[in-house]
């Protein structure tokens, strides 16, 4: 499965360059070309334009770099909080890591996306197109740790117990200083195997909610409210060039399972 | 002594009480929320220039409620005891008739999805490991993987381009799930030494697969299927809102888009309590499997 993985870090890296130079590569994504809207591909708009008259094409690069660049960003704030707290109950043991994985527990008991919307509706939806980028995956980085706390916190238990711990304890080493110098850094691979499970599912969340009017605001694209164009396909005045959006996503998340695949094989 | 003479029913009572802290927890958690929220006793009515400034002020006491927070769970609480969750704000509807009415929707999707992606989920990877074929291997674990990376809203929108049930969505969402745990789980399990023995010693492939490639995995198969009521219960968010559905996910989402928050926190709430009931009760009975295996001879 080595290829599958190369196919999918040589696919994500061009797919991640061509999103942050797009403003190289193709119009402004709010630009409206009032004669041509509904456009059919031309050599001038590659995937045609939208009913308001917007290049697709456009709207297509820079709503794969909001989620392409914005869900990391959430996915690292979600594991950084994992770290944190699972780490931390994990390394201390006994009452703490009892109390805070009870705490995880019922966290995780909540279903992700009535938890998600219910938090996203504490918070104005009248707001500016970048407010509401912000707001979207600092809720998803914010409300996403409680599955990587979980499994960070049993690493920790381990590492916790293992002899070059008790080692430091030996030598010296402070409860802070154990947990900064000695248990952290190796933490390091499964925080970031939560990390890059993180991204996909952020992404996927994204598009649920811009898909549902709760995600990202217009005119900022993102592959959610690119999807949402869905709504207005119709099958007899088929533009089948619409569903690229669709086939772009399902490839770059495809991509992002790809780089795990050879960690998850049973065998 | 109770818990070491009677363990089952030791789990049971944990259980019980894992589910009344979370109401209690998240009850208090959601009060917080709807109380500390902004816009909390403000109306959208009170932008309607035709209303006196006497209008507005007894719009306003309608609205406000308690003052503290703590007096609002207490008020929460004790309507809560009394079966009263409270009037939508939205919908201008009690919360109970709303919830008796999109129920039944809801609970049909949601048992509709779960059979059928449970049923094409285990049937595959049950395939996957009979067959021992990388042909049969290859297409489901596509077949599952291309479904895992289609968001639900996406997947009910391509069924209304098709005019298929959106109920069927559901199943679409928890099969892919299904499937790559299952399948994991079963050719791990088929790998082990005790299949190689039994294999060796002549017994049947339908022997060897229930009795010593399934029934190991049988309480990690439970306990996946708790985690699916709660993947069923979140996509049905989208697929109810997008297909028009009435059911409880559409109504959370209308809740979300008007942010009646009480709604959606009592919704929530009571998701929540579902899904924690369906968690407790497949551990129990994995537990249950997992003692009774133990106590049958090799």
């Amino acid at each position: 499965m080595k290829w599958a993985r190369l196919f999918g870090i040589g696919f994500l890296i061009v797919v991640t360059f061509a999103c942050v130079f797009a403003n190289f590569v193709a119009p402004s994504y709010a630009h409206q070309f009032r004669d041509e809207p509904d456009a059919a591909p031309s050599r001038q708009h590659l995937l045609g334009t939208d009913d308001l008259g917007r290049d697709r094409f456009a709207r297509v690069l820079y709503g794969t770099r909001v989620s392409l660049l914005l869900a990391p960003a959430a996915a690292l704030v979600s594991s950084l909080l994992a770290v944190l707290i699972g780490g931390t109950a994990g390394f201390l043991g006994g009452w703490v890591e009892r109390s805070v994985m009870a705490a995880t527990d019922l966290f995780l008991s909540l279903p992700w996306l009535f938890l998600l919307i219910t938090v996203r509706a504490l918070l104005p939806l009248n707001v500016s197109p970048i407010t509401s980028v912000a707001i979207t995956f600092a809720l998803l980085g914010c409300l996403g740790w409680a599955a990587a706390a979980r499994v960070i916190c049993a690493d920790a238990r381990s590492l916790a117990h293992s002899d070059f711990i008790l080692l430091a304890r030996a030598s010296g080493s402070s409860g802070l200083r154990l947990l900064w110098r000695q248990v952290v850094p190796n933490l390091r691979p499964i925080v970031f195997a939560q990390f890059w499970i993180s991204i996909p599912v952020f992404i996927l969340t994204e598009a649920n909610l811009g898909v549902l009017g709760l995600g990202v605001a217009e005119p900022l694209p993102s592959w959610g409210s690119l999807l949402r164009e869905l709504q207005s396909y119709s099958a007899i005045t088929g533009q089948p060039w619409q569903f690229v959006p669709l086939i772009l996503f399902v490839v770059v998340v495809s991509c992002f399972h790809l780089v795990l695949l050879e960690q998850e094989s049973p065998a | 002594m109770i818990a070491t003479r009677h363990p089952l029913l030791s789990r049971l009572v944990r259980h019980a009480g894992r589910i009344a802290l979370t109401v209690v927890l998240g009850g208090l958690l959601g009060a917080t929320l709807v109380r500390l929220a902004p816009g909390f006793g403000v109306d959208e009515a009170e932008l309607d220039s035709r209303l006196s400034s006497q209008s507005i002020a007894a719009l306003r006491a309608s609205q406000s409620g308690s003052d503290s927070v703590a007096s609002f769970y207490w008020n929460y609480l004790s309507r809560l005891a009394h079966g009263d969750l409270g009037i939508s704000r939205s919908l201008q509807q009690p919360v109970a008739e709303l919830l008796r009415e999109r129920t039944p929707g809801t609970a049909k999707s949601v048992a509709l999805g779960l059979l059928l992606g449970w049923l094409l989920g285990l049937s595959l990877a049950v395939a996957v490991v009979m067959s021992r074929s990388w042909g049969v291997d290859l297409l489901a674990s596509l077949l599952g993987g291309t479904l895992l990376c289609l968001p639900a809203a996406v997947l009910a929108l391509l069924f209304l381009i098709a005019r298929m049930p959106g109920r069927l969505v559901l199943a679409l969402i928890v099969f892919p799930n299904i499937f790559r745990y299952t399948r994991n789980l079963l050719v791990r399990s088929a790998a082990s030494p005790h299949v190689l023995t039994a294999r060796a010693k002549g017994l049947g492939n339908f022997t060897v697969f229930f009795w010593h490639i399934l029934r190991p995995a049988a309480p990690q198969l439970l306990a996946l299927a708790g985690v699916s009521v709660s993947i069923a219960f979140t996509a049905s968010i989208p697929v109810e809102a997008l297909c028009d559905l009435p059911g409880l996910g559409q109504l959370a989402w209308k809740a979300a888009l008007s942010r009646d928050l009480y709604l959606l926190v009592t919704l929530t709430m009571i998701v929540a309590v579902v899904t924690l009931g369906a968690n407790s009760i497949a551990d129990l009975l994995g537990h249950a499997l997992s003692d009774h295996s133990s106590e049958v001879p090799a």
